[in-house]
């Protein structure tokens, strides 16, 4: 077997049965009255934490060909981001369904009022421009550079994202915290390469 | 060990509840509740007419409040004591829904102390034997709230707090009452986060704390207090929302100035010290207009959603203690 069929056949395989297990998982506790009491809130903290999780992951790509050297993880980069923006979606379309029950009123005042409300809608608003520009041929239609661009801001997610979970807690919780240190060590190791970079251009200039 | 500072002034327990009574209070619990019949009551069965609410002793059926408070929820749905004591916020335990169910067993509720302090007569530190005297507990169906918009209607065991202060004689400078939740990281093992600044504190004014609808609970559904529901005693203030139905109290203060409380001092701009139940006060966090109610659920198997109620339907009794307040200034 050469690499592109074990890329084609093993390894996109196993990340889609991977990146949805927690589905299966999810519809296994429901299928079983796991959810509790209270549905709406079980489901939206199960499908925020893998939205989250799976934001921090498709980030983690590009460090991880940088000080490893595997390039082949480049290859999962756009599945990973779709994935995020996935659960992401099942995340708001629970909060819409299941918790507000289509009150769109009320929806539309948890958005302007409720601080937490506006930063997870912010990060939800980023994923799904990111996402329904992520085919090859939209990236040809707006050209590499604005595309390019317009995908930079998955940083501005990844910092709403862990900031909204922080927020929707009560009191002082660690949990949150270590999400976002996740985050941050992601986005730090951005900003080094980044000045890296510039600090080797201006030399070579 | 002393537990106890008696003044020579203090009625003797022996006084206040017969010994055999007290060595009981379990098995009497139980007795004076409805367990048997919600026991062979199926989960949601609709809420039985007051006639049949005691099929034990039926000994505390004759006190009036019984009608006048257990009234407002007739027609309501009791909330299963599985989704009672298996959905709690009760961050001494972890701060999922479901950790004080999980967790609680660590507590040790018994024998349990409560120090008496500040402005009152007989100060002193009282085995809960002592405070609270089986006879006077009664059962009250309230309709609880939490500030979170989700609500249960719960059939509590307790005593009137007004009742247990009055013995106690509050001086005048007693303007209000001050409670404490145990700190012990070893029976309490979420207090090992900072969550919260641990003592959980809560506070009332005097008069809110003197109203006949505030209680000090003891039990639920005809069972002593399960340990993730706040054993052995409990606050409960039905028109507040229910973080300020402080829970395994260890101390009561009767002070002249109004206390800081757990969550006012996590976040004052979210929780204020009177955090009444307020549909028109909308909450940073939750709008308040309506409220899921657990138990109840729609075709989906989903909670309903129904309007959240001034004072959480305690109007007439409570109203009068805010009048001329602005409640969105005072929240």
């Amino acid at each position: 077997m050469n690499k592109e069929t074990r890329i084609a056949w093993v390894y996109k395989p196993s990340v889609h049965l991977l990146a949805l297990a927690p589905v299966a998982w999810l519809v296994w506790l429901g299928a079983f009255g796991q959810f509790g009491p209270n549905p709406a809130e079980f489901i939206n903290r199960y499908l925020g934490d893998w939205a989250i999780r799976f934001l921090l992951i498709a980030l983690a790509v590009t460090p991880l060909r940088g000080i490893f050297g595997w390039n082949v993880v480049m290859r999962f980069r756009r599945m990973l981001g779709l994935y995020a923006f996935f659960w992401t979606f099942l995340h708001i379309a629970n909060y819409i369904f299941v918790d507000q029950y289509f009150a769109w009123h009320a929806i539309w005042e948890d958005i302007l009022k409720r601080n937490y409300i506006t930063v997870g809608m912010l990060a939800f608003l980023i994923l799904f421009a990111l996402a329904i520009t992520s085919p090859k041929a939209m990236v040809k239609k707006m050209g590499g550079r604005n595309w390019r661009r317009l995908h930079k801001l998955v940083y501005v997610a990844a910092i709403a994202t862990p900031i909204h979970f922080f927020m929707m807690r009560k009191g002082f919780q660690i949990e949150p915290l270590i999400y976002g240190g996740v985050a941050g060590a992601l986005l730090a190791y951005r900003l080094v390469v980044w000045l890296q970079t510039r600090a080797s251009r201006a030399q070579a200039a | 060990m002393i537990i106890k500072h008696r003044r020579p002034s203090d009625i003797p327990s022996s006084e206040i509840t017969p010994r055999s009574v007290f060595e009981n209070r379990r098995a009497v619990l139980r007795a004076i509740g409805f367990g048997g019949l919600a026991a062979a009551m199926p989960m949601f069965a609709a809420y039985p007419a007051l006639a049949n609410w005691r099929p034990g002793k039926g000994r505390t059926l004759k006190g009036v409040p019984h009608a006048k408070y257990n009234a407002k929820v007739l027609g309501e749905e009791l909330t299963s004591f599985d989704i009672v004591s298996t959905y709690n916020n009760f961050y001494e335990f972890g701060t999922a829904k479901r950790d004080p169910a999980q967790n609680a067993h660590t507590l040790k509720p018994e024998p349990w102390t409560i120090e008496l302090e500040g402005e009152v007569e007989k100060p002193g530190k009282y085995s809960i034997d002592d405070l609270i005297k089986v006879e006077d507990v009664e059962d009250r169906v309230y309709q609880f709230r939490c500030v979170e918009a989700w609500s249960m209607v719960v059939p509590w065991l307790g005593v009137p707090l007004s009742k247990i202060i009055s013995r106690l004689g509050p001086k005048s400078a007693a303007k209000y009452v001050y409670f404490e939740t145990l700190v012990d990281p070893n029976q309490m093992p979420g207090q090992r986060r900072p969550v919260l600044e641990w003592p959980y504190k809560e506070g009332l004014r005097i008069d809110e704390a003197m109203n006949p609808l505030t209680l000090l609970a003891v039990g639920v559904h005809g069972e002593v207090m399960p340990n993730q529901n706040g054993a052995p005693v409990r606050l409960i203030v039905p028109w507040k929302y229910g973080f300020k139905s402080i829970k395994s109290i260890v101390k009561i203060r009767f002070q002249e100035k109004e206390p800081p409380t757990s969550w006012s001092i996590a976040n004052g701009r979210e929780y204020g010290f009177y955090s009444n139940v307020n549909p028109t006060v909308s909450h940073p966090r939750w709008s308040q207009a309506t409220e899921k109610r657990l138990g109840k659920n729609n075709v989906f198997g989903l909670p309903i959603r129904v309007p959240t109620k001034m004072f959480n339907g305690y109007e007439e009794e409570v109203a009068q203690l805010y009048a001329g307040m602005d409640l969105s200034k005072f929240f």
